[in-house]
This record gives structure tokens, C-alpha cells and sequence, in this order.
């Protein structure tokens, strides 16, 4: 019986750190790509959308793994997508309503998130298949790992593209900034060397 | 018969979420759409007050101003007495114009007397950074800050500086500075015409 628990909370914490590095959904899985390089300028946006993700994907896989036993097989992805395309419109009337400023920052990146393989991926992958809180640690673990990405991501372009990191001066006044790292092509740049550098890391630990 | 059963059998699921979530963004928007309205009045109020900084408080004119948008359609243009204490100080109101890659929406204010531009600002706009971004910046702004409130030409070339109703492209944005002047002018006629015909200005407001 003792055995069977230490499982269980074995996996969970598996599933739960997965997210994080082993499986992270932008540095291993390359999923979720479109708000990685739109909206990683400054860390307060990242983090913003890290955050509409995560209350997705936790209420997507709730809902999905609820109903996993009666899904038709055929049905499965317009019931995904009916389910995440709800949960987004509620995150995006709550930016409009409490966070106006950071709503329009995020533009149209909001509503894209039905499009956000990573959340389609972890309800085919993981919701259907597996129950309640299994799903909801996997939810977590995805969210939290695609969030520190994002905000890794904008820390490194927000503090050489203008020398603050969350609006706060950080690197000193005579600094000149990158003006490129807040373009697009600094998202890119900024992505390349991350994936290189986890890569890498990853090569050494194996 | 049989068929019937069959589809309510595969479907019944989508049907019922389809309801349920659809409920909920129902009830979702209903509760936070006054809300949302607010945030939207209160963001074209601070920019319209920027332009005309002596504005102490905004009065709605009561009725909406029906006219048609660039693309036909028939709208209401929202527009706002701006008074300083009982002393009226200009009107503001919002236009949309389709710009390069999404439309514009924009807050224009102009005097009391409805005869001069105090200027304009940006509410949205999706244009590209570095070039149609460039609306929102103090040289392109500037040149419509006194100009008469009358139809507005662009061009090319000439002096970003001169105050007159030709306002000087932004280089590399010819499509987003076009889109500006003609959703000013589009709707700048129409507000102005059915305001003298409310006989809200030029009698003393």
C-alpha cells in the first residue's frame, strides 16, 4: 500500500518537474512559439501571458479530463478546442476588464492562445488519457515551465534591449541599448542562444 | 428516426458543452462588459484631455452621432462636450480608419467653436514598429495640433512644421498616414455638420 502511494507521489512530481525542464514546451518541445517571440519584449507581458496559459491549461485539462470517458474519438479535437477557445475568451474579458493596459500590450497574442499548441498537446497527451489530478499537476507543471520560459526569454531582451529588467534601471546609465533585442529579430536572436545554452547543458548532464 | 438517434448519440456531449460554455461567456460578459466600456471611456478621456489639458471634466452629448464607417457600415460616433467649469473648451470624439495591417481607431479633439483641430491621438494600432508606429509620435502629432477643422490634404513632400491643413507623410508609411487623414476627415464633416444642426455650436454652445 505504502509502495503505491510512493508511486503515485513519484509520478506526480515527475509530471510536475517535466513542465519545468525534461519536457519544458518551449525549450524541448518547441510548442508555443508564436508568444514566445511576440510577446517577450518585457518581462510584465511574458509573465501576463504565462499567466492567461496556465489558467487555460489548468481549466482546459480540468474539464477534458472530466469528460475524457465520454468523448468520441472523432469529436475529441473540436471538443478541445470548444473548451480552450472558452476558457481564453474568459482570460481576455478579464484583461479588458482589470488589466486594460496589459490587454492591449498583448494585443491579439490573448485570443491566439486557442491556438497554443501547447495547450492542445497537453490535453491529447495528458487530459484524455489520464485522471483528475493528474491532469491538473500536468497542467501545472506545463504552465509553470512555459511562464519562467517567457519571463527568462524577456528578462534577457528587456535588459539589453533597454537596460531595465520589470521598468527598473538595472545595467548603468552609460549603457546603450539594443534597440533590436525589442524587435523581432532580438526574439529570435535571444531564442537561438537559449536553446543552444539548454542544449548544451542538456548534452553535459546526459 | 434512426439517424436522429444516432447523431444526438455521438453528439450529445458538444451540444451540452456547446450550451453550458456558452452560458458562461454570456454571463461573463454581462457582468464585465460595463467595466470594459469604462476602461475605454476612461482611456479616450485622459488622451483627449492631453490635447486639450485646460478640460476639467467630460458631458456626453446626448444623442450619438449616426454616419457610416470608411467601409459603409452604418455607426453611432460617441462625442464629448470638454468644458473647463461651465466654460466649454472643445469636443472630442473617436474615428476609425483602416490602417496597414489592422484599422486605427484614433481620439480627436478640436475647440469649442468646432474651427480648429486641437489634435489627435492614438487609442489603437496594430502598425508596424519603426514605420506607421510613427502616428503616435510628437512630429506626426504636431502637425494636426491648429490646423482648421476642415478637410485635411496629405502629401509627400513639404514642411512637417508648416501648421496648414496639408499634413507631410511619414516616409515609409505613406498607406498608415493616408489612413490617419481620411478617418479625420471622414468623420470630422459629418460630427461638425450635425452638431450645427443641434445647434450646439456656433450659438454660444
Amino acid at each position: 500500500m505504502a509502495t503505491d502511494s510512493d508511486a503515485r507521489a513519484c509520478l506526480y512530481k515527475e509530471t510536475l518537474l517535466a513542465g519545468l525542464w525534461r519536457e519544458n514546451p518551449v525549450f524541448r518541445l518547441l510548442l508555443g512559439m508564436c508568444p514566445t517571440l511576440a510577446v517577450t519584449a518585457a518581462v510584465k507581458p511574458a509573465f501576463t501571458m504565462g499567466c492567461c496559459v496556465i489558467f487555460v491549461l489548468l481549466c482546459s485539462n480540468i474539464m477534458v479530463s472530466l469528460m475524457r470517458d465520454r468523448l468520441k474519438p472523432h469529436l475529441r479535437i473540436l471538443m478541445f478546442t470548444l473548451t480552450i477557445s472558452t476558457f481564453v475568451t474568459l482570460a481576455d474579458l478579464f484583461l479588458k476588464a482589470f488589466l486594460p493596459a496589459m490587454s492591449e500590450a498583448l494585443g491579439p497574442y490573448v485570443p491566439l492562445i486557442i491556438v497554443n499548441c501547447v495547450i492542445i498537446c497537453r490535453a491529447e497527451a495528458c487530459a484524455s488519457k489520464n485522471p483528475l489530478l493528474l491532469s491538473i499537476i500536468d497542467a501545472l507543471g506545463m504552465g509553470v515551465g512555459f511562464t519562467l520560459t517567457l519571463c527568462v526569454l524577456a528578462g534577457c531582451r528587456e535588459l539589453l534591449g533597454t537596460g531595465t529588467l520589470l521598468e527598473i534601471q538595472v545595467l548603468p546609465r552609460a549603457f546603450h541599448p539594443w534597440a533590436a533585442m525589442g524587435m523581432p529579430v532580438g526574439a529570435f536572436i535571444t531564442l537561438g542562444f537559449l536553446l543552444g545554452l539548454v542544449n548544451l547543458i542538456s548534452r553535459k548532464q546526459s | 428516426m434512426r439517424s436522429l438517434k444516432h447523431f444526438f448519440e455521438q453528439s450529445w456531449l458538444l451540444i451540452v458543452a456547446s450550451f453550458c460554455f456558452g452560458l458562461v461567456i454570456a454571463a461573463t460578459h454581462a457582468a464585465l462588459s460595463p467595466r470594459i466600456e469604462l476602461n475605454k471611456i476612461t482611456k479616450l478621456t485622459n488622451l483627449a484631455r492631453r490635447l486639450v489639458p485646460e478640460t476639467k471634466r467630460f458631458v456626453p452629448v446626448e444623442e450619438d452621432i449616426e454616419t457610416r464607417s470608411l467601409q459603409g457600415k452604418a455607426e453611432r460616433v460617441g462625442v464629448y462636450k470638454m468644458m473647463d467649469g461651465d466654460r466649454l473648451v472643445g469636443w472630442t470624439f473617436k474615428v476609425v480608419g483602416s490602417g496597414f495591417a489592422d484599422k486605427i481607431e484614433l481620439v480627436v479633439a478640436v475647440d469649442g467653436r468646432f474651427e480648429t483641430l486641437a489634435g489627435f491621438d492614438v487609442l489603437a494600432s496594430n502598425e508596424t514598429v519603426g514605420f506607421g508606429d510613427q502616428i503616435k509620435h510628437d512630429d506626426f502629432r504636431g502637425q494636426f495640433e491648429g490646423v482648421p477643422a476642415t478637410a485635411l490634404s496629405l502629401s509627400t513632400t513639404g514642411n512637417p512644421d508648416d501648421i496648414d491643413s496639408t499634413i507631410v507623410a511619414i516616409s515609409g508609411a505613406t498607406v498608415t498616414s493616408t489612413a490617419v487623414v481620411e478617418a479625420i476627415n471622414h468623420y470630422l464633416v459629418p460630427v461638425k455638420e450635425e452638431l450645427q444642426q443641434k445647434g450646439l455650436i456656433g450659438d454660444g454652445n
